[in-house]
């Protein structure tokens, strides 16, 4: 049973891993980049919880993908990071009493009060494409920390890439 | 604040009050500065150009002030080190070593200096004084600044203080001789406001902290780290700070009064509040409000309450800055399509873009003097602290790093103090982060103490 569950959440991991690859584009294909994902999209499942996420936690949404990455100073959503807020719509739609806070996030290459503008463009452009797709927008509330709270560290364009995020948390 | 009740204090019986004669370290426009010798020797001038070499700094004799009491000897002593430590940290001084000192405090206690023995040591300035407690328990400072060539007292006051206030007395006798000296204001007697930091990057735990300007009387200002605390600023007329505080994870811009510790958020807007600096008045405070993805610039009224919206477009307007006189914002935005720094009346009218330069320009800081603006710049990958005119001529670049940010200015408008942050790698090792001084031609760069890791200071006016 035991080993069951684990592999269950180790499964986890590696689906998290697998959705969360893609997105850091051709340039991360270098050292670091597969342990860098997991990380951050599991801090809320430690492995001493033997429990898979119930659905709708939060646990159950960073399964499918808790983030969107951006390209160096620019707020606008890729192709990728489309597709991926259209999975947190469809999400959001399955459990109509959850509530989303969209995190906006910057790398350590701007000033601290540019950054927290450009983290506030960041999840609002996220923000706005779940309305879009008919998320109420009482349902999604945004806030940016700019640089101050980093996904990963390492002054290098890998980190910094991981690091230019908008980050869905469930409340 | 402490009460300290200062007059001059005439030379001794059969020298001249050297009060409007005297040499003096010019410094004009912040570029150049000489030596004007007194006349009264004929001696050759001694002339510094640092826009061209290192300034020659001025060497100066600072003997212990002189005590009767072992208790009034200690005093002398440590205000005699702080003084010291206050002009060689301005780069402009060079004080002597007192081993080499010929004629004792007593000595000068007793009887006008013997300026031959202070001219042996090659002392062009000579500092002495003496620190007497009273019988209500206060004590008296006395101080004389010595033209040694000249043979002119330049400077001397009596101050009387309370015994715990001799620190802030020896600031204020340092400021007198850099005044004397230089013709400009000091920038002793004053303080920092900063964050101070600790933790791993992503989880960094960060506090206000507030010292005097030479990392002496440290506290910290807040004490929960659950909240970020961002951007303090001093306010130009009170001991208050305005900064950035995430209290509740609400990102909102306090007021702190800095000796109550009292604070008080600016405002109830409905987006981000941040980017606060006090108008000169110190009535209002402009600041940037982030509303659905796009950042404008407030100006808010602490007394009335009454905020107005002064940019509207939809670009990212942030770190506003006043300029002294009140009439000027210079702020930093993206309407451009990269970061630049751009100047509107006080009212929001008549934007101009005033940076030109390859890069990007961002938290514009007002020169306290109004001749210029600071700045920080990110090029090719670098990061620079600059300055430029108002009107976007003269750019200057002081220092460059992996990360240099965040410029304030000294009250004089000579010394500016910025962070300077190390790259970290994969395991979290470096990013030390620290503060650092420099004169405003871009030499005498030194970092500034602090008990951990601290960015986004401020500097206080001259305590009044």
């Amino acid at each position: 049973m035991r080993s069951k569950v684990l592999s269950l959440i180790a499964l986890g991991l590696l689906l998290a891993a697998c959705q969360t690859a893609p997105q850091q584009g051709g340039a991360a294909g270098g050292t670091g980049a597969a342990v860098q994902p997991a990380a951050p999209t599991t801090s809320a499942a430690p492995a001493t919880t033997l429990t898979a996420p119930a659905p709708g936690s939060r646990g159950d949404f960073e399964l499918i993908g808790d983030r969107v990455l951006f390209d160096f100073d620019k707020s606008d959503l890729r192709p990728d990071s489309r597709a991926r807020v259209e999975r947190w719509a469809a999400w959001l739609k399955r459990y109509p009493n959850v509530r989303l806070t969209i995190e906006g996030h910057c790398d350590e290459r701007g000033t601290r009060e540019y950054n927290i503008a450009l983290g506030d463009r960041r999840a609002n452009a996220a923000k706005r494409y779940l309305v879009s797709l008919g998320i109420d927008t009482n349902r999604v509330a945004t806030i940016s920390y700019g640089k101050e709270r980093p996904a990963v560290l390492g002054s290098n364009e890998s980190s910094w890439q991981q690091n230019r995020r908008s980050q869905a948390v469930v409340n | 604040m402490m009460t300290l009740s200062s007059r001059p204090l005439p030379p001794p019986a059969g020298f001249p009050a050297g009060w409007s004669l005297g040499r003096r370290l010019v410094l004009t426009g912040g570029i150049a500065a000489f030596w004007g010798l007194s006349q009264r020797m004929a001696a050759a001038e001694i002339r510094i150009d640092i826009t061209r070499g290192q300034p020659q700094p001025l060497p100066v004799a600072v003997s212990t002030f002189f005590g009767t009491a072992p208790e009034e000897a200690q005093v002398g002593a440590d205000m005699a080190r702080v003084v010291t430590a206050d002009l060689e940290r301005s780069g402009l001084f060079r004080p002597l070593d007192p081993r080499a000192f010929i004629q004792t405090p007593a000595a000068l206690k007793a009887a006008p200096p013997r300026l031959t023995d202070w001219r042996q040591i090659n002392a062009q300035a000579l500092v002495h004084g003496n620190v007497e407690v009273q019988r209500d328990g206060r004590v008296k400072v006395e101080f004389r600044l010595w033209d040694v060539f000249a043979e002119q007292q330049m400077a001397g006051s009596v101050f009387t203080t309370p015994a715990s206030n001799w620190r802030r007395v020896a600031h204020v006798i340092a400021d007198a001789i850099y005044k004397r000296v230089t013709g400009e204001d000091g920038y002793f007697d004053t303080r920092v406001v900063y964050v101070s930091e600790r933790g791993p990057q992503q989880r960094r735990l960060k506090r206000l902290a507030i010292m005097d300007q030479d990392g002496a009387n440290h506290k910290f200002l807040t004490t929960d780290e659950r909240f970020l605390v961002l951007t303090p600023r001093f306010s130009p007329t009170s001991q208050e700070i305005t900064y950035l505080s995430y209290v509740n994870n609400r990102p909102r811009v306090y007021v702190m009064d800095v000796d109550t510790a009292r604070q008080e958020v600016v405002g109830d807007f409905p987006g981000i509040t941040f980017a606060p600096r006090f108008s000169p008045d110190g009535n209002r405070v402009v600041l940037s409000l982030s509303e659905d993805g796009d950042t404008r610039i407030y100006l808010m009224d602490l007394r009335t309450k009454a905020f107005s919206r002064l940019t509207s477009s939809t670009a990212i307007d942030t770190s506003p800055c006043f300029a002294p006189d009140g009439r000027q914002i210079v702020f930093n935005s993206d309407r451009g399509g990269s970061q630049q720094l751009y100047v509107m009346e006080a009212n929001g009218a008549n934007v101009r873009r005033i940076s030109f330069g390859a890069g990007k320009y961002a938290t514009p800081v007002w020169s306290p003097r109004g001749d210029l603006i600071a700045f920080t710049k990110i090029t090719e990958g670098k990061f620079y602290i600059g300055v430029m005119r108002p009107d976007g001529s003269g750019e200057r670049l002081l220092t460059e790093s992996f990360l240099v940010e965040g410029p304030t200015w000294a009250p004089n408008g000579r010394v500016i103090m910025y962070f300077r942050q190390e790259p970290t790698n994969e395991r979290g090792q470096g990013g030390r982060t620290r503060l650092y001084s420099i004169d405003l031609t871009g030499y005498n760069e030194r970092e500034i103490n602090t008990p951990e890791d601290a960015s986004d200071p401020a500097w206080s006016p001259l305590i009044p």
